[in-house]
């Protein structure tokens, strides 16, 4: 089964571009992501894991859209709900869990947590803690990739409140300016924490704000994959061939609160409700039935397959290592050159 | 032989030529670094010699800037990021602290963060309050970065070079008064480790620990001192983090006497760490006095040349706080 092949023709680009085998891993790294937070949730509420979290529950079209553009030897930067973003460019989530768990199996050694989590090997250059803490580090990651001559490309995930920071106006402009391969992509998730878009911003989308840096601002449904995954593929297209950066703003919604502490003040049930409703994983399934791509059979074992990687993953974490006190300074500095 | 003479700028400037001469992934970026040739003429023609590409002008964006160093050292350059003061450092602080100090740590030392910060520091050329500031002892705080104050030409160029070599972050604290100053410096490429003292002067009535243009005030004290019959011996402490101990330490056993003098505010500063290290060290039982601080007042450098001056420690300051810990008068 193939683009040519079963897959009706009126289908869109999305449909066309991409062989069923990659429409289905991108729905299984939904899963995944899905899945893995569920399961993150559930270890917390457990008390096997501590700090905190920020769940992206809602917003998995996004991360597996945007990074279905990329290659293995592009970069993304990541944000503080950055789970997807990382199973998207290719992690592994039992070393994902390990890391949570804070065992010295997981990708940072258990020294960064959720918060922390990267991936560098497969291009992820990190989450971040600190909202709009990636914006300009993926500039310099594109200014790198100038300099060495290479195609590829650095995605840079924030949200809308990062939109608002200073280094959001910085980080643009010098991207535009200096024409360098960025793709800015906005999970725009309605909410700052607390404070909605509305509230905190002057205009009313992130995409509006391209155009003082000359750069496209596309808008998508950031619950549809084959909307982010067109617009953003375009957008990769695009800073390949040296003509610069684009912002793409994804309109999606988390249907879990900010992290651990949040109690839902300041949103109703009926606008939960009503999100849930456009769940990006349902609608995914439905236009792969639709276009003849996946029967429910196969869903069914995509499905199971992602619940049995992610149990296995947490069974591995639950058995790691736990780090040595006598390590706790270790990795502030680099070993010193022989 | 005659050793060759350069400015402390001029030192600086051969050590960015012999560092992007030899690893196409260093390259500069800053402020007017480029055709202006720096706000204080370090990098000067470099831009003609090595083009845009490596001697970047950067839109006055400091904390992009900084982040941009940062993902670019991440993805394999080696960045040399010029402030043009370092007061306005603090409007990089996030990507500074919060990421290039920490990004190696949290990441499981899986990464590192080749990225050089100069930073034109200190008071005495009449700037005022927020361009003459002494920030140094704030980025020593944390961990993950490695902060010298290089305070002659010779050591300007070896610091640099070993800064460029280092894989994690280092910023350099260069004094704005120093930058004019010459002396001999060799013309080959040599690295002065970080982290290692320099006994710039020897004595055996009372050590002192100087950083940067104190390191020149304190030597002239020392003369001066001399002709009294007291012997000071004069520390340059060329680095903070990580501070050598062992250099002070040892110094104090002899001369049984320390006193730090330091342009940062005297508060919270540098010379409480010394004073801690001291206290905390086995030279503790070896002190025959009280250890003396002279530090920057506590107050934002002022803009009045006579004021400017009373802010910091100038030489008789120096000169009378150690004749009188000499003398047992504290």
């Amino acid at each position: 089964m193939n683009a040519f092949g079963s897959i009706k023709p009126n289908a869109r680009p999305f449909y066309q571009k991409h062989s069923s085998e990659e429409l289905l891993q991108a729905l299984r790294r939904m899963y995944l992501i899905r899945r893995f937070e569920e399961g993150a949730e559930e270890a917390y509420m457990r008390g096997l894991i501590h700090g905190t979290m920020h769940l992206s529950i809602g917003q998995e079209a996004s991360a597996v859209g945007a990074t279905m553009a990329l290659r293995r030897s592009d970069y993304i930067t990541s944000t503080h709900r950055g789970h997807g973003h990382c199973i998207g460019k290719g992690a592994d989530p039992k070393l994902m869990f390990a890391e949570f768990f804070g065992k010295e199996e997981g990708y940072c050694r258990g020294r960064g947590g959720s918060m922390h989590i990267a991936d560098v090997a497969s291009g992820n250059l990190g989450a971040n803690g600190i909202v709009g803490g990636g914006l300009p580090i993926a500039v310099g990651a594109a200014l790198a990739i100038r300099k060495k001559k290479r195609d590829d490309v650095a995605v840079c995930f924030f949200g809308d409140g990062a939109s608002n920071e200073g280094a959001f106006h910085e980080s643009l402009n010098m991207a535009s300016l200096w024409k360098l391969p960025v793709i800015f992509v906005c999970e725009n998730n309605k909410y700052g924490m607390s404070v909605s878009t509305e509230r905190s911003m002057a205009v009313a989308n992130v995409a509006d704000r391209a155009a003082a840096y000359k750069m496209p601002g596309i808008i998508v449904d950031g619950n549809s994959i084959a909307d982010v995954a067109e617009a953003v593929a375009e957008a990769a297209a695009r800073a390949r061939r040296g003509d610069g950066p684009s912002l793409v703003e994804c309109k999606t919604y988390r249907t879990r609160g900010h992290s651990r502490s949040d109690r839902n003040r300041y949103r109703s049930k009926e606008e939960i409700e009503d999100w849930k409703a456009r769940d990006p994983i349902p609608r995914f399934e439905a236009e792969l039935r639709a276009y003849g791509v996946a029967g429910e059979a196969a869903l069914t074992a995509i499905r199971e397959s992602a619940e049995a990687e992610i149990a296995a993953a947490i069974e591995f974490a639950r058995n790691g290592t736990d780090p040595n006190p006598a390590d706790l300074i270790r990795d502030v500095h680099s070993p010193r050159a022989a | 032989m005659t050793v060759r003479e350069l400015t402390y700028a001029q030192a600086i400037q051969e050590a960015l030529a012999q560092a992007m001469d030899a690893d196409p992934d260093v390259f500069l970026m800053g402020e007017d670094i480029g055709v202006y040739g720096g706000a204080f003429q370090v990098t000067g023609d470099l831009v003609q010699r090595y083009g845009e590409e490596r001697v970047m002008d950067a839109p006055i964006s400091e904390l992009g800037q900084a982040g941009v160093a940062v993902g670019a050292a991440l993805a394999g350059c080696k960045p040399v990021l010029e402030f043009q003061f370092s007061d306005f450092a603090t409007l990089a602080m996030e990507q500074i602290v919060n990421q290039a100090a920490k990004l190696r740590f949290m990441l499981g030392g899986k990464v590192n963060v080749p990225l050089v910060m100069r930073l034109p520091a200190g008071s005495g050329t009449g700037a005022a309050a927020q361009h003459s500031q002494s920030l140094e002892a704030w980025f020593a705080h944390v961990p993950g970065l490695k902060v010298v104050q290089p305070s002659t030409p010779a050591d300007a160029k070896g610091m640099l070079l070993a800064a460029i070599d280092d894989p994690d972050p280092v910023m350099v604290f260069e004094h704005k008064l120093l930058y004019k100053m010459k002396g001999e410096v060799p013309e080959h490429p040599y690295r002065v480790p970080i982290g290692k003292a320099h006994v710039a002067r020897e004595g055996r009535h009372v050590t002192v620990v100087a950083t940067a243009i104190m390191v020149h005030r304190a030597l002239e004290a020392a003369d001066t001192l001399a002709t009294e019959g007291i012997e000071a011996e004069v520390i340059d402490l060329r680095s903070l983090r990580p501070i050598d101990t062992d250099t002070i330490v040892r110094s104090v056993q002899k001369t049984t006497r320390l006193a730090c003098v330091y342009e940062g505010v005297k508060s919270l500063g540098i010379g409480a760490e010394i004073s801690a290290r001291i206290a905390e060290s086995e030279a503790f039982d070896y002190l025959d006095a009280p250890i003396m601080r002279l530090g920057g007042a506590e107050a934002p450098i002022p803009y009045n040349p006579t004021l400017e001056k009373a802010a910091v420690p100038q030489v008789p300051d120096i000169v009378t706080g150690l004749r009188n810990l000499v003398s047992g008068r504290i």
